[in-house]
């Protein structure tokens, strides 16, 4: 996400996922949609039955390739040098839009130098996909008029995420799809409303619609809207904020709806952390592992028992309303924060409904500011920017001038980095997660009758041909060891996986993955790198 | 938007957009003509034969893959007309277990709502009624159950699974009278490709496909499925403080009608007996409950302590944009940091 808002102006998806359907070609890079999100899956099954060409770039042969034109079975991490190759090839055969470079795109002559570091003979040993099926997916993405790519954490979850956006992005410039229906850059976002969350500020860095804490203005029209004063200085991002607890910095947290003992990279660091605490508040629907050693544990209320808005990942925000009662003692979360926030005496957490936060968002969030629940309630959503009562919400971005200062759109020079663990003699396997379609991180899923019996072990997928040097049966127990942690699992061969690639889901509390996985970060963005990692199999 | 097209339909004027098939240009205008094998969103196949209808000039003809013409006269119902529904839908219902009151589909099921439009004798069905329903449940997926013995071979499963999910894993198998749906191999549906979408559950015009332990909803509320980030429109019912049922927004512009297994079928975690019910405190080592009053106060007082860079908030993308908001807010307006974050990026 801070990759698109650097060269773009914007860190969402682009285009609507009803317009995937009319794409002529469409490259999925680090997505397994089919299992991660199915409705989007379905557009794209829809647009290969109206003739799109489809390319799947992912290490392991996820579903989407039985629709595939072309798959791609790259090694974890090397996207780049796939997504620059393919750049390169686009150049050399003149099949870029030039009069979209010129008159959008900023930057070309150096980007095209930078492709020089891209031979064929290089990307082919970095990715271990041949050339020619390079130079195939190249020219079948340059010819798609419009082509649409799609990604997930599959290109984020690396310690040159953001680098692999960027990659990404300038495919998409160079051929000329952005701002153009069924074109675009499209990250399919994780969670419900991890586009709202970000939407809202909820990060450190910047406040509601991307204003950034350390610009003197927009702190000056937060601390007269809020009356206080505020600190321009960035805060820790979710990471960091483990590691300052480990080395005592943070002393209280308060936690809201995450499992860091399932989800962190490096999990039983996080769990060190969190012993660390003076003060430990957890805010859950359930009592999780994390919230089991919390001091103050505060019940909260479900989708299904508060009113308020999601935000898609199309940028979509829709009303999400009421079906029963809070269970118990449970409330909403924004309640308990407001009510947290006033017996400390603040000012400013009167609210009475969502409705009366939501004015109070609008009135300070410029891509928000044209919509009410009046609105939602008389639509089936609105997409953000919509600045004002009358405007009917913006279902494609960037169609006339892109968002940066500018106004064009950045072609950036990259260099290929490898990731920040690769295999070696004592770890000689690169582990990758990914998601099943049966659970989602597992606090929900797994206690939803009926979801286990579809998907209820953790197993780890090993290439047959890897399973069969290590004496490995399917259905063996096995350790999956990495330098962080050990895990204990189930094997399941299958040629889904390269060799030398195993990959195992993160959804399982008893059989916590995230405590191999590698916490190096994107210096940018600040995500961990648990799409690589390196690990060996023990035989039990 | 290209004009509409009048016809007649039984005497009385009809307007429906170029394309639209005779029979739901009727169904649209409150005309109703008997139908099995058609659904708004699956392209027409005519197999049931139910919906012919007599337009002036023509022979007989399905309603659902006749688009509408201006000027068509249509006639739904005639002595003829009676007559061939009639047998056609004794030959679709020779093999119907029709033990109705004991069927979830009871009073929703299209095939009662033809057979009370059509008429069916019951002395002419004997005759060429099978000896016995043998078809076994096929009980092997955890969220719907499928009965042969309730179908009617409209095809609206397989097409669905073909149409709208993109995957195909049903098919019609067999030949003549043991003509059923089935797998790959006749196996248990589990054993298949299927994903469990419930797709085809959610479209079965009879109880052939239905929900495992259905409980009708007292009543629905449309509200947003609370998992990955496509964020579908979804129509929640309850009943006793209970979510029992999740079925898509017909029209919604993210998912167009269409569900997954989760947004279908995971929603059960709202009602788990483990649901964190009451507040929690930590008194001498264990976590013992407390009253909202006391656990406010106690939060209250510690986080007063650790004011600034020394505290750090943590937020979910599950929760609301406005619970999202008011938690930003506290961090930085009451907390004085910004060390907020959530899991975006996880």
């Amino acid at each position: 996400m801070a990759g698109l808002a650097t060269v773009l102006g914007s860190g969402a998806m682009t285009n609507t996922i009803a317009e995937i359907e009319d794409s002529s070609c469409i490259l999925a890079i680090g997505t397994s949609t089919t299992d991660a999100h199915p409705i989007a899956g379905y557009r794209i099954k829809k647009a290969v039955r109206k003739g799109a060409r489809l390319i799947v770039a992912n290490p392991k042969a996820v579903d989407l390739c039985r629709f595939a034109d072309l798959y791609l079975p790259i090694r974890p991490g090397s996207d780049v040098a796939l997504l620059m190759g393919m750049a390169r090839v686009i150049v050399e055969e003149g099949l870029m839009d030039q009069k979209y470079i010129e008159e959008r795109c900023e930057n070309f002559d150096e980007f095209k130098q930078a492709l020089d570091a891209f031979p064929p003979a290089f990307v082919e040993e970095v990715t271990g996909v041949p050339r020619e099926k390079i130079a195939l997916a190249a020219r079948l993405y340059a010819a798609g008029k419009p082509a649409s790519i799609l990604y997930c954490m599959g290109i984020t979850q690396h310690s040159h995420g953001t680098d692999n956006v960027l990659a990404v992005s300038n495919l998409a410039l160079l051929t000329g799809n952005l701002g153009k229906v069924s074109g675009g850059v499209n990250p399919l976002r994780g969670q419900n409303n991890v586009q709202g969350a970000c939407d809202m500020g909820l990060l450190p860095n910047v406040f509601t619609g991307y204003q950034r804490v350390d610009n003197p203005e927009a702190r000056a029209k937060f601390e007269k809207a809020w009356g206080c004063s505020l600190s321009g200085a960035p805060g820790l991002t979710h990471t960091e904020i483990f590691d300052a607890a480990y080395n005592g910095k943070i002393k209280a947290l308060y936690l809201v709806g995450e499992n860091p003992l399932l989800t962190e990279a490096n999990a039983s660091h996080a769990a060190e952390a969190i012993k660390k605490l003076d003060f430990f508040v957890v805010q859950d629907i359930f009592l999780t592992e994390t919230a089991r050693l919390a001091d103050v544990v505060l019940p909260a209320a479900t989708f299904a028992e508060k009113d308020g808005t999601f935000t898609n990942t199309e940028r979509r925000v829709q009303r999400v309303r009421r079906v029963i009662e809070p269970v118990g003692q449970a409330k909403p979360d924004w309640w308990i924060t407001c009510a947290v926030a006033r017996a400390m005496g603040a000012q400013g957490f009167d609210f009475n409904s969502p409705a009366e936060i939501f004015n109070e968002i609008a009135s300070l969030t410029p891509s928000y500011a044209g919509i009410s629940y009046a609105r939602l309630e008389q639509s089936g959503g609105i997409q953000w920017p919509c600045p004002t009562a009358e405007h009917p919400g913006t279902a494609i971005l960037h169609t006339e001038k892109f968002a940066t200062p500018s106004g064009k759109g950045k072609l950036v020079a990259l260099q290929y980095r490898p990731p920040a663990e690769q295999p070696d003699a004592a770890y000689p396997l690169v582990l990758t997660t990914d998601r099943s379609l049966f659970q989602y991180h597992g606090t929900m899923t797994r206690r939803a009758p009926g979801l286990d019996g579809l998907n209820g072990e953790e197993l780890v997928c090993i290439n047959p041909a890897d399973a069969k040097n290590l004496g490995v049966a399917g259905g063996d127990l096995v350790d999956v060891v990495s330098r962080r942690g050990r895990v204990k699992v189930k094997a399941k061969l299958t040629r889904r996986c390269r060799p030398g690639v195993v990959s195992m889901s993160f959804h399982f509390a008893e059989c916590p993955t995230n405590v191999l996985t590698s916490p190096a970060l994107d210096p940018v963005a600040k995500t961990p790198e648990t799409k690589v990692c390196a690990v060996r199999i023990e035989k039990l | 938007m290209s004009d509409l097209i009048t016809l007649t339909i039984d005497g009385r004027p009809v307007q429906a957009a170029p394309g639209t098939s005779i029979l739901r240009a009727a169904l649209d205008s409150g005309i109703y003509i008997p139908h099995l094998c058609d659904h708004p969103d699956l392209e027409p196949v005519g197999i049931c034969r139910l919906c012919l209808v007599e337009i002036e000039g023509r022979r007989p003809t399905v309603s659902c893959k006749t688009p509408v013409e201006e000027g068509l006269v249509v006639r739904t119902s005639s002595a003829d007309l009676d007559l061939i529904r009639k047998v056609n839908l004794e030959l679709l219902i020779v093999n119907h277990d029709y033990n109705c009151q004991s069927c979830v589909k009871n009073s929703k099921c299209q095939l009662q709502k033809v057979t009370s439009y059509v008429g069916v004798d019951e002395k002419s069905l004997r005759r060429v009624r099978k000896p016995e329903l043998d078809h076994p449940l096929d009980t092997s997926n955890p969220f719907f159950t499928r009965d042969m013995n309730k179908c009617v071979l409209c095809g609206i499963c397989v097409r669905t699974c073909d149409e709208i999910q993109g995957d195909g894993c049903i098919d019609f198998a067999f030949r003549g009278t043991r003509t059923k749906i089935s797998v790959l191999g006749d196996k248990p549906i589990l054993e298949s490709a299927c994903v469990s979408c419930g797709e085809c559950v959610a479209r079965c015009p009879v109880g052939a496909l239905v929900p495992v332990k259905f409980e009708e909803p007292a009543y629905e509320v449309e509200t947003v499925c609370p998992y990955c980030g496509c964020g579908c429109g979804i129509i929640v019912g309850a009943r006793g403080g209970r979510v029992v049922s999740s079925r898509a927004v017909p029209g919604n512009q993210v998912n167009r009608g269409s569900l997954c297994v989760k947004g279908r079928f995971g929603l059960g975690y709202v009602n788990h007996p483990g649901r964190l019910t009451a507040l929690l405190i930590r008194k001498d080592g264990e976590l013992v409950e407390a009253a909202w009053d006391e656990a406010l106060a106690l939060v209250a007082e510690k986080l007063n302590s650790y004011k600034g860079d020394q505290f750090a908030a943590i937020a979910s993308a599950k929760c609301t944009s406005e619970d999202s908001y008011v938690i930003q807010k506290f961090a930085r307006a009451v907390m004085g940091t910004n060390n907020i974050d959530h899991c975006a990026r996880l």
